[in-house]
């Protein structure tokens, strides 16, 4: 599953003339009850699928919900589904998309819809609570150099758009919301991990908590839909994976554990 | 209507880098401290903050300290700062990165493993310590974590519409407004109030801020009695993006600049050499060759002119295209792909990178970017104390984008996430000890918390045939654009005042319809209320600055005033009615004062050889 499979068809190789009409297929609803309501949107060149819902808001429907804040990419408010595909509405193009198919948006829906596109990701600001928070050593002296920050910088770009979250299917077929992070807070727990200066083990996290990182079976799906690139499979869940085993199933890990219990 | 209740020691609104230090600190005193937020927690404005933390760690200065920082702060907002305060800023500031960098984030190093600092606009020396070009996203993460950990309670999604004072009419006792979840009311009660909500950026159609920026807290400080600063300084980016027009505004970071990109226009001539103004002649490069020198290291060498003050760079780009040598959609061209190594540009440029090639479809590694001035930043806000943040009203605390005074007629580049630790640190120690010198909550009469929920429904009363708030919010933009944009007169800032009364006069027929939850109508609604005496401020202000300074333009009057240099003008409101006064802004202590004459010596002499 690639980010490409989403789009349509490639626009034809004639340059088009603007503004073109799009429809959107957009739900409206909430958890209980919801139908697809179709509006057809002039798109100018350039725009995206948040640029459409913000002209539907303004134009057509001032009540319709919808979850934004900087428009580039950068604050991760906007994660929807687009044609079935979770995606930030704000960096995806339309010129992606053949204007004569209908575009699907609906809410990512993993998490329970408040109304419209948005969607109740309060689930995910609980789950953060519980991994442990940065601990250095008191007495460190904060030198390191750029190599020894490169690997935890990769998870650090991450904006919180919860897309991985809504694409993983231990949370989305399974509801694992009770036993089971997600690659999230994998991501998040790696850059704690690999933090030159962090000294805490969250493996018992990671194994037996809220992490509950044996559920995922390592589908991919949430490296690709990362909107920041983060390789969350192969970067920050098969090391962590990899980590509880040898603090759990190793000699030495073993030994490790009974003398901090 | 059910209203929900909550009470804390220290009521925080608005959680961006100003909001969370507040919380931290004031939860390090000891206080009970709840943060309410427009939106989700993490996704303030600050996340798009991308070149620095302007700091004199002297990492890679080893001369710089907190002396020049406040003689370059100074220097660039034009006399006009708050000495107090640009003191304060600029000794505090770096004490502020190591706390950030002690709770885990993780900054560019030097080679000797310390935090690695950058070159911008306005700053003498090597200052601004940053995370690539995601600064931001680093710092509020941070905080958010720090805040998370401490187990600071936030409320999410929450729009405060009300500041309640108490029976006296004297004191801040709560905020009120509703869960935009469900519409829902709510009442905040509190000892003590920080206003952290941020700039204003949504009174103009190109900006580069997000919908949340619409002036809430020095609207609603206002209409409690507090004053406003310097509200006529209004900070447009000189590099926002152009091209294509869903992104117009969008900000193009001024580490472009730092990192050695150049300015050209259609000529490919590097014009900013032909803006050079008087205070700067002599500490700038007057070549290319010399300036190309400084970029690539070398210290003998004077800053290229594209690294002067925002306030200049942005005139500049809109001469040079008001004259014919603009770029093909009316800005210029940002080339670093010409400067610098592909490796370069994705290791300390990749948000821009990854910018341009999704949303215009430019490889900034191979072709120029085109940029043109966007509304960036509030210099004006909250009148405060420069030592406690606290507003004239007893309780009532401003700080970050939203209070005014540190940056005077223009902001340097990166002074502004350095203010908001600086004065939300601030705010939040001082809100935070004396609410815990308080024994009870302060009362809220009944009848004044009966008349904020009843307000909350008026759009909803209102016909479909009233007044439309995006239709609405769109002529707003449009009367601020038009006269009181860069460039203003007497003329136009009349016509606009006038045409801003009548839409202050018509907001009371703004509709809503549908249900209360998630509408962004309604939102709206209670945005323009505030976005709307925020622009009368900035209009009244720039109406009586006769003079140009900073980031203020008068055409009919094109230079600065020596004795509007000395005051500050003030905006209240009493019956409805905007006030304006001026106050002389304090003359700085001694030491500082000989340290601002010695300075400008220095440039004078060096300008003429």
């Amino acid at each position: 599953m690639s980010a490409e499979i989403n789009t349509s068809s490639p626009p034809s190789s004639a340059p088009p003339t603007y503004p073109i009409n799009y429809t959107f297929k957009i739900f409206r609803g909430n958890d209980k009850t919801g139908e697809f309501v179709d509006y057809e949107v002039p798109i100018d060149e350039g725009m995206v699928v948040l640029d459409a819902i913000l002209s539907i808001q303004e134009n057509q429907d001032t009540e319709l919900a919808v979850r934004w804040n900087c428009k580039s990419g950068r604050c991760g408010s906007c994660g929807m589904e687009v044609n079935g595909m979770p995606k930030l509405a704000c960096m995806t193009r339309l010129s992606d998309f053949d204007p004569k198919i209908p575009i699907t948006v609906t809410p990512m829906k993993t998490f329970p819809i408040l109304k419209d596109l948005v969607s109740d990701v309060s689930w995910n600001y609980e789950v953060n609570k519980t991994i442990q928070p940065f601990s250095p050593d008191e007495d460190s002296d904060f030198i390191y150099q750029q190599e020894d920050i490169e690997r935890s910088r990769e998870f650090r770009k991450c904006i919180e758009c919860f897309l991985c979250q809504d694409v993983c299917h231990v949370l989305r077929e399974h509801d694992k919301k009770d036993s089971f992070g997600g690659p999230r807070f994998f991501v998040r727990s790696a850059a704690l991990h690999f933090h030159p200066e962090d000294t805490a083990d969250r493996s018992e996290w990671l194994k037996e908590g809220q992490g509950g990182i044996g559920h995922c079976n390592i589908t991919r799906c949430c490296t690709d839909v990362c909107p920041e690139h983060i390789s969350i499979t192969d970067n920050a869940i098969i090391p962590q994976k990899e980590y509880v085993v040898d603090n759990y199933y190793s000699i030495l890990g073993w030994i490790k554990k009974q003398f901090n219990k | 209507m059910t209203l929900q209740i909550h009470e804390h020691d220290v009521i925080i609104v608005g959680a961006g880098g100003a909001g969370l230090s507040a919380a931290i600190s004031a939860a390090e005193q000891g206080a009970d401290v709840g943060v309410v937020c427009k939106s989700l927690l993490g996704k303030a404005h600050t996340v798009m903050a991308e070149g620095g933390i302007a700091a004199s760690l002297g990492n890679m200065a080893p001369d710089d300290d907190w002396r020049s920082h406040f003689l370059d702060t100074m220097k660039g907002g034009w006399g006009l700062n708050d000495p107090k305060m640009a003191e304060i800023h600029a000794l505090e500031s770096p004490e502020r990165v190591l706390d950030l960098e002690r709770w885990g984030a993780v900054f560019d190093r030097t080679t000797d493993g310390k935090i690695s600092q950058r070159n911008f606009g306005g700053h003498r020396y090597t200052r601004l310590a940053h995370v690539g070009d995601r600064t931001g996203l680093e710092l509020i993460r941070t905080l958010q974590d720090k805040a998370v950990s401490l187990g600071i309670q936030v409320y999410m999604e929450y729009t405060i519409t009300e500041i309640l004072k108490d029976s006296t009419g004297k004191k801040m006792a709560g905020a009120f407004g509703y869960w935009r979840v469900t519409g829902l009311p709510v009442l905040f009660r509190a000892k003590k109030i920080i206003l952290a909500t941020g700039g204003s950026g949504m009174a103009y159609h190109v900006n580069s801020s997000s919908w949340e920026y619409t002036g809430d807290g020095p609207a609603m400080a206002l209409r409690v009695g507090a004053e406003l600063v310097d509200m006529a300084f209004v900070q447009f980016h000189p590099t926002g993006m152009v091209w294509p027009l869903s992104v117009k505004g969008t900000l193009v970071t001024e580490g472009v600049r730092g990192e050695g990109g150049v300015l050209k226009n259609s000529d490919g001539e590097r014009f900013m050499f032909n803006y050079i103004p008087d205070a700067y002649v002599g500490s700038i490069a007057d070549t290319e060759e010399e300036a190309n020198r400084w970029a690539d290291g070398d210290s003998s060498a004077r800053p290229p002119p594209e690294l002067l003050t925002r306030d200049v760079v942005a005139r500049a780009i809109l001469n040079e295209a008001s004259e014919g040598r603009g770029s093909e959609h009316g800005g210029a061209y940002l080339d670093i792909a010409s400067q610098r190594p592909t490796e370069f540009i994705l290791q300390k440029l990749p948000a821009m990178y990854h910018q341009f090639k999704e949303l215009a479809g430019i490889d900034i590694t191979k072709e120029p970017m085109e940029v043109a001035p966007t509304c960036h930043y509030m210099m004006g806000g909250i009148r405060v104390d420069p030592e406690t943040q606290e507003t004239c009203v007893s309780g009532l605390y401003a700080s970050g984008e939203a209070a005014g005074g540190l940056h005077g007629a223009n902001r340097l580049g990166g002074n502004s996430l350095s203010d908001l630790l600086v004065f939300g640190n601030r705010a939040g120690i001082h809100a935070g000890q004396s609410a815990q010198k308080m024994k009870t909550f302060p009362k809220i009469p009944e009848d004044n918390i009966e008349s904020a929920i009843d307000h909350l429904s008026f759009p909803f009363k209102n016909k479909s045939s009233g007044e439309h708030p995006f239709r609405l919010r769109d002529e707003l933009q449009t009367i601020m654009e038009e006269y009181v944009g860069i460039k203003r007169d007497e003329e136009g800032l009349e016509k606009g005042i006038k045409e801003f009364q009548q839409l202050r006069s018509r907001d009371s027929n703004l509709f809503a319809t549908g249900s209360q939850s998630y509408n962004a109508g309604w939102q709206t609604c209670f945005d323009l209320i505030n976005l709307i005496d925020v622009s009368l401020a900035i209009a009244y202000s720039a109406l009586e600055r006769k003079e140009s300074r900073g980031a203020h333009t008068r055409i009919d009057f094109p230079t600065p005033s020596d004795p509007l240099g000395k005051v500050k003008f003030i905006i209240s409101l009493s019956s409805g009615k905007f006030n304006i006064s001026s106050v002389s802004i304090p003359t700085p202590r001694k030491e500082l004062l000989a340290m601002i004459k010695k300075d400008q010596t220095k440039q004078k002499s060096s300008g003429k050889k």
